[in-house]
């Protein structure tokens, strides 16, 4: 299965993104990984890196979904050093939307990275009004 | 070109005397910082060179080796988007130096480390980030080294002063990257304190080159001892001097 972790500055955002989008894609393997090293706001590239390995223990690959600025650089750093088998990705989309559909796509028994990364891509293009 | 041994007490020192730097400029940077972003740039890097100096202590690889725990060491220990883009890119570009610590050398760790500062911050010139001192730094080095072929040291004194204008140049502008982009206008008028590290990162490595190079010329490289306290390095042409009380020394 493909596995999805969701980065957040916030510790508690990042388990709320996890909450909502366990709500339609329950049996996905999703992790949650905020705040910085002291738990405050901020990321963690060795809390991602930890949240990557846990993700892809059964070798599916996983997809990343990041909110702002330093997530996204820990992130691209975290899979550099992560040893895990398959491929990680990280989704160019909106955190929240984009976590609930790679949850969705990824309870798909057909799906792969790709299509996860897609899933959650396409939520760049929902719009509110 | 050193013998390795030298080669590692000079890196050693580098590191050491960058860290007590930014101990010294803790309150300089989280001030800068203050005015334009979360006021933590000033702890976490010192924090995360103490954590490089303790990790490139225990090191027993070269030059190499030793510049990546560096990077390993800052992407831990620095918050924020700092981390990533000086731990990171020191990670990256370390594998320039496997041959050892020479001109050709160091013009590959410069461009290697840019490049990837760039790619991974994705900050254009003048965006008012730390790119607006390291690009004017690197092509100045690099350009000192190979067209006009001066020797490393002198190369590196222009790119220190390259680097001295970039920070300068980052006062006037209007933040397009990182947090302080939120303010946009408001960031006017402030002097980039990733910039500033930056600088102040250089002119240790530049301090330490000198006191190798002059003492490789009088032969006596052996009687340093590259764990004892670094002197302070504050050069009265330094850019934060410009900025009133600045600088006061204090770590805490």
């Amino acid at each position: 299965m493909v596995g999805v972790v969701v980065v957040s500055h916030s510790e508690r955002a990042a388990e709320g993104i996890v909450e909502v989008a366990a709500e339609m894609g329950g049996d996905a393997r999703i992790e949650a990984v905020g705040g910085d090293r002291d738990g405050g706001i901020g990321t963690s590239m060795d809390a991602i890196r930890a949240g990557i390995e846990a993700a892809a223990d059964d070798g599916g690959g996983v997809v990343v979904l990041v909110d702002l600025g330093s997530a996204v650089m820990n992130a691209e750093i975290a899979i550099e050093k992560a040893s895990i088998e398959g491929d990680v990705e990280i989704a160019d989309a909106p955190v929240l939307e984009g976590a609930l559909n790679a949850a969705v796509e990824a309870t798909n028994p057909n799906a792969t990275v790709e299509s996860v990364l897609e899933a959650a891509t396409d939520a760049r293009e929902y719009r509110k009004l | 070109m050193v013998d390795s041994e030298t080669e590692r007490e000079a890196l050693l020192a580098a590191i050491s005397n960058v860290a007590d730097r930014l101990t010294e400029e803790r309150e300089y940077l989280t001030d800068l910082d203050s005015a334009i972003g979360d006021a933590d740039h000033g702890a976490n890097m010192d924090r995360g060179f103490e954590a490089a100096l303790d990790r490139a202590e225990s090191t027993d690889g070269d030059a190499a080796e030793m510049i990546k725990t560096v990077g390993t060491a800052l992407v831990s220990a620095v918050g924020g988007a700092s981390g990533p883009l000086y731990g990171g890119s020191i990670m990256s570009a370390s594998a320039e130096l496997e041959e050892g610590i020479t001109p050709e050398t160091t013009v590959a760790f410069a461009e290697a480390y840019l490049e990837k500062v760039r790619d991974r911050g994705d900050a254009p010139v003048g965006a008012k980030t730390m790119v607006d001192a390291l690009v004017p730094a690197v092509h100045t080095y690099k350009k000192s080294i190979e067209a006009d072929d001066l020797p490393p040291l002198e190369a590196l004194r222009k790119a220190v002063d390259a680097a001295e204008r970039g920070v300068e140049f980052t006062v006037p502008l209007r933040a397009k990257k990182g947090r302080a982009s939120y303010l946009g206008w408001r960031s006017v008028g402030h002097q980039d304190p990733g910039a500033t590290s930056t600088l102040l990162i250089l002119e240790e490595l530049l301090q330490t080159t000198e006191q190798y190079v002059d003492s490789e010329a009088d032969g006596d490289s052996d009687a340093r001892d590259a764990t004892a306290p670094a002197e302070p390095a504050i050069d009265p042409d330094d850019a934060e001097t410009e900025n009133g009380d600045a600088v006061d020394g204090e770590g805490e």
